[in-house]
């Protein structure tokens, strides 16, 4: 049997887990899953904070993609970006949130295939335009929104970015991912060729499309049932009465 | 010249810098010390990060976490100019405010397509290893000059808008970075082999069936614990996929090697340790429940595991 592995250095897994679900600080939890995996496999106090510098310099480019962009997006959100993509989505009658979130998971996806990965993001296409347009194609239908389908639509717009963009990537020939494949399988003794991972990969990226796009659809009728009998600009009377028994409630 | 990853360090620590040190001497912050303190530390690491022994860096990192976790990196209440001021400001730009935006994808792709030709006296204008994070970061520049430009503004006010944006997004603008030092120190200390063994040893695999339902089940859960599918596929595929699915059923392994990355990506869009891709969104579009985006994701992810096991189990052998 194989009782030579050590499994001691999963504490910093278990660690992960309890802290998530205990609600403990990300930062401190994934802190502390550090140090506690070092313990484990025998590292010196040293040797662990050498380990947690060391990766940390090695990871800085990660950050890079988020903090970039952020004056330019504030410069531009201060003199009125979001509300311009609202307004601009308001001259098109058929935007609905989910039929613009289907038009942009098809375009992302399908560059993200082709290796242009750069055209979409949270920091740069998701807060500015594409979060902000859902909401006012919403707006547009049934009049102000409640803050928890607000928030429903900003969440669906940043999957609707993550799911163009895993499937679509991984059918790029040269996407880094099918090299990281192609080598380790290569030194397992299969010969695969990179052209024919990025074709198999492209039944998954298809059935992906088709699966969020129909749930995008559901959310515009879920928004309808939600949202279509209580339109705050057809129906004047049903906020007078909300008026009405808020008025009522303050003075009992 | 080349230019490096390490200007674009460079620039993201004068960013911060600047951003720490407004935060600093903001007397209305409720945490200008400690807050301010937590971006100062950070611009130090893209700063000199490279220059300082590692045990230096680990104890920075270790302060900052100390300060996230502890409350100290709150926002100040954001300054922005009244709703009505930007109606009627977008209404006077028109559609020419979305060019500066559409500038960053635009230069990057531009930049990735071109970035190995662009070779000056023998020695190329952009790193080779990496062109498209250069060109966003070019992109980014080019934006920020065409911005200015189109709204009459100042370098200055955008760093006022960085310091805001910062500001919201906290310390989940470092959690990914600290997410990437955390799968490199498992890796050092053998986690994926310890799991590798778990997986592995107490599963009886002579069904064709369950065997592609542990890889893809099992690329999926080593990603949401890792938050990294790259992560997963050497101790699955290694683990499961050669000796198993290709020595013993004799599977397609290029489409093994397809859908068990495609099964890591749906355990990505499930976990909060993918910070990138779930933690950050949600701060940046200002959610309540920071969970909101997987929450939103766990339908599409388990449809199209589901599907990825049906495909492989008919279409690989």
């Amino acid at each position: 049997m194989q009782t030579a592995v050590n499994l001691w250095p999963l504490i910093g897994v278990a660690v992960i887990i309890a802290g998530f679900v205990l609600r403990f600080n990300p930062m401190l939890i994934v802190a502390a899953a550090a140090v506690a995996t070092g313990i484990a496999a025998g590292f010196s106090p040293q040797h662990i904070l050498a380990a947690i510098g060391t990766g940390f310099i090695k990871t800085r480019n990660i950050p890079l993609i988020i903090l970039l962009p952020l004056a330019v997006i504030g410069l531009l959100e201060r003199h009125g970006l979001r509300e311009r993509a609202q307004m601009w989505i308001g001259n098109i009658k058929a935007a609905t949130a989910g039929r613009l979130l289907i038009v942009y998971l098809l375009v992302r996806e399908l560059t993200a295939s082709v290796g242009l990965t750069g055209l979409g993001g949270h920091p740069q296409m998701v807060r500015p335009l594409i979060a902000p347009m859902a909401e006012g194609a919403t707006e547009n239908r049934f009049g102000k929104l409640p803050d928890a389908i607000r928030f429903r639509l900003r969440a669906f717009a940043a999957a609707t970015d993550n799911v163009g963009l895993f499937f679509g990537e991984d059918i790029f020939v040269a996407f880094g991912a099918i090299v990281l494949m192609t080598t380790l399988l290569k030194e397992a003794g299969v010969a695969v060729e990179p052209i024919h991972v990025a074709l198999w990969g492209i039944p998954t990226a298809i059935c992906a499309f088709v699966i969020h796009a129909t749930r995008l659809a559901l959310l515009d009728r879920r928004l309808e049932r939600e949202l279509g009998s209580a339109g705050a600009p057809r129906n004047p009377r049903d906020a007078d009465a909300n008026a009405a028994t808020t008025q009522t409630g303050d003075e009992a | 010249m080349t230019i490096t990853l390490n200007y674009l360090f460079w620039l993201t620590g004068i960013v911060l810098l600047i951003v720490g040190g407004m935060i600093v001497i903001d007397r209305e912050h409720p945490r200008r010390f400690t807050a301010g303190g937590f971006w100062l530390l950070y611009a130090l690491v893209f700063l000199v990060g490279d220059r300082l022994p590692p045990e230096v860096v680990g104890v920075i990192v270790i302060a900052m976490a100390l300060i996230a976790g502890f409350g100290g990196v709150t926002a100040a209440k954001p300054k922005l100019l009244p709703e009505a001021e930007r109606r009627a400001s977008a209404r006077r730009l028109g559609n020419r405010l979305f060019l500066p935006a559409l500038t960053i994808p635009f230069v990057t792709v531009v930049l990735t397509l071109a970035g190995g030709h662009l070779v000056f006296g023998g020695v190329p204008l952009i790193e080779k290893a990496n062109t498209t994070l250069i060109g966003f970061g070019i992109g980014c520049v080019v934006a920020l000059g065409f911005a200015c430009w189109t709204t009459r503004d100042s370098v200055g006010q955008s760093m006022k808008e960085a310091r805001r944006l910062v500001d919201a997004l906290s310390w989940a603008a470092v959690l990914p970075q600290l997410l990437g030092m955390l799968g490199l120190v498992f890796s050092d200390a053998g986690v994926g082999k310890a799991v590798a063994h778990l997986s592995t040893a107490y599963i009886d695999m002579d069904l064709r069936f369950v065997a592609v339902v542990v890889y893809c089940v099992g690329m999926a859960l080593f990603t949401v614990i890792m938050g990294n599918g790259f992560a997963a596929f050497p101790v699955m595929t290694g683990g499961v996929g050669v000796p198993v699915l290709y020595g013993v059923f004799h599977v397609n392994p290029a489409m093994m090697a397809a859908i068990g990355m495609f099964s890591g990506y749906c355990g990505t869009l499930m976990t909060p340790m993918a910070a990138n891709f779930n933690m950050v969104p949600a701060a940046l579009l200002e959610l309540p429940d920071r969970n909101a985006v997987i929450r939103a994701q766990v339908p599409t992810a388990l449809c199209i595991l589901a599907a990825n096991i049906v495909l492989l189990y008919t279409l690989g052998f």
